[in-house]
């Protein structure tokens, strides 16, 4: 993987496609946790090593547990074709879910020690990482994009866990920006129907559509 | 028939069985994994903060400096903070908390909040102020719309951010905190931009009532009850009580109460005594005020 190619994955992932303002994924915690700066950066922080982690255990799980590939461990094992243990069908998913999960539960017991403050201002969304599509996106998207027919490009894991680190940039940026906006509009004259989410959301829109912007950069 | 529709929908053995011992193995693998992490990383929770909590009242107020309860908790059985800092609790939870820490405790005064000002917006406006209608942001504009710099705006962000319903609005329109249902949770020390506010012991009944830090002169250009800093009060005192402190003078409330004599001395009447009022309410009610009732509080 060269500079460009690296550069490619960031800005792409960072602005082009950012994963909560241009895929709309992971917006629970994006309205949850994004009413002050610094829980927003905190749950920022857990979804990057969440999303880097996960990309990091999912590429080989799917390399040689899933992918009818040569590789499989299934076809190592019991010979036959590799088509014969095609597991990316019926099992992708769980087992990703399963991965991320235990992750989750892995970066809960971690902060809990290290940090206690930051585990009491996440509270129940650093469980809810579990279920944050956004990692589970970048999972598969992983997938998607670096193999083709069940074969990784070259380079492709160490794209994978570029790609889910600056997933995780740009969930944190997105994160950050709107909890600035949110703490101005706290004072703000918001005409009272609009008071809290639906505002939010509004500004989300709008951030959304300023992202737009980057589309046709890469 | 049948065989044909079991080849159609089920999945062919080789696709089962790796599927189940590949899901159980990786289940299994990071069960051990996570297992091993909950024994390293476990943490000690001191039985006697649960304890703690159930005494704490649970608002959350962040009177003791801490978000809330449970982190006051954590603190005070670390023994990095003193049992008596719950204020809504008072000398009452303190006790109890002691109790349970083993600890002997120095009951405090109950505290309730004061504001510091008595001219607000009788004070000249410099400008016509119509942005958002919060003290928070009218200060943000050329230092608020009120000539005095150091007074009170008007748009209640004390009253806004309290949330036990402790403030009276006064005649002359200044917020008067209700001592009965103040439970001295900082919530409005916290919102006044101007930062009037000043938790003081309840039994205390004398106050100055005014901020303004700049010199005399400038103070009765844009208040005619302000602290023109002149020294009487500080020169009458007893015990010390008051004492000047750029140019204002400030009421140390552990010396005790300051005597008669330095509060009639004040030549623009700043300083106020609530005397011949119950102590518990030493503001009075706005309604008897409103009956045309004489000054409501009363001045030297």
């Amino acid at each position: 993987m060269g500079i460009g190619e690296a550069f490619t994955i960031l800005i792409s992932t960072i602005f082009v496609y950012n994963f909560v303002l241009s895929r709309f994924l992971g917006l629970c915690p994006y309205m949850g946790v994004s009413k002050d700066t610094s829980s927003a950066i905190g749950m920022g922080m857990a979804v990057i090593f969440v999303m880097t982690l996960a990309s990091a255990v999912t590429w080989p799980v799917y390399r040689f547990l899933l992918a009818p590939s040569t590789s499989n461990l299934w076809y190592r094992l019991f010979g036959g074709s590799p088509a014969d243990y095609d597991l990316t069908r019926v099992l992708r998913t769980i087992s990703f879910i399963l991965v991320i999960a235990a992750l989750v539960q892995f970066v809960e017991m971690f902060i809990r020690k290290a940090s206690p403050g930051l585990y009491r201002s996440l509270g129940i969304y650093l469980a809810l990482i579990t279920t944050n599509c956004a990692v589970l996106g970048v999972a598969v998207l992983n997938i998607d994009m670096f193999f083709q027919n069940a074969q990784p490009v070259p380079g492709s894991y160490l794209k994978s866990i570029l790609q889910g680190f600056t997933a995780g940039v740009g969930f944190t940026l997105a994160m950050v920006l709107m909890s600035s906006i949110r703490e101005r509009l706290e004072i703000a004259d918001v005409p009272e129907p609009l008071r809290g989410i639906p505002i939010a959301l509004i500004v989300a829109s709008i951030m959304s559509m300023a992202f737009l912007g980057f589309a046709g950069l890469i | 028939m049948m065989e044909a529709l079991l080849a159609d929908n089920l999945l062919a053995v080789s696709t089962i069985v790796p599927a189940v011992i590949g899901l159980g193995g990786l289940g299994i693998v990071f069960g051990i994994v996570l297992a091993v992490a909950s024994e390293r990383l476990a943490v000690k929770v001191d039985a006697r903060v649960k304890q703690v909590l159930d005494i704490l009242p649970g608002i959350n107020c962040g009177a003791c400096g801490q978000p809330g309860c449970e982190g006051y908790a954590d603190n005070v059985v670390a023994g990095k903070a003193a049992p008596t800092l719950c204020a809504p609790g008072g000398p009452e939870v303190a006790q109890k908390i002691a109790e349970v820490l083993g600890l002997a405790v120095e009951a405090g005064e109950r505290l309730v909040a004061f504001c510091h000002c008595k001219g607000g917006k009788d004070s000249e406006w410099k400008y016509d102020y119509d942005g958002i209608p919060t003290c928070g942001a009218a200060a943000l504009i050329a230092g608020g719309p009120i000539a005095c710099n150091y007074g009170c705006i008007g748009f209640y962000d004390c009253i806004a951010a309290c949330k036990y319903d402790a403030f009276l609005i006064a005649p002359n329109g200044m917020p008067v905190v209700n001592a009965e249902k103040c439970v001295a949770c900082k919530a409005c020390v916290n919102a006044c931009p101007r930062g009037l506010f000043e938790l003081v012991p309840i039994s205390r009944k004398v106050h100055i009532l005014c901020s303004n830090l700049d010199k005399g002169k400038a103070v009765k250009d844009v208040c005619q009850v302000g602290c023109i800093g002149c020294t009487r009060c500080v020169k009458k005192c007893d015990n010390g009580q008051i004492s000047m402190k750029d140019g204002l003078a400030v009421i140390d409330y552990s010396k005790g109460e300051v005597n008669i004599e330095a509060v009639e001395s004040c030549p623009v009447g700043v300083i106020h005594h609530y005397a011949y009022q119950d102590p518990i309410t030493w503001q009075p009610p706005v309604k008897e005020a409103l009956k045309g009732a004489a000054e409501p509080v009363q001045s030297a």
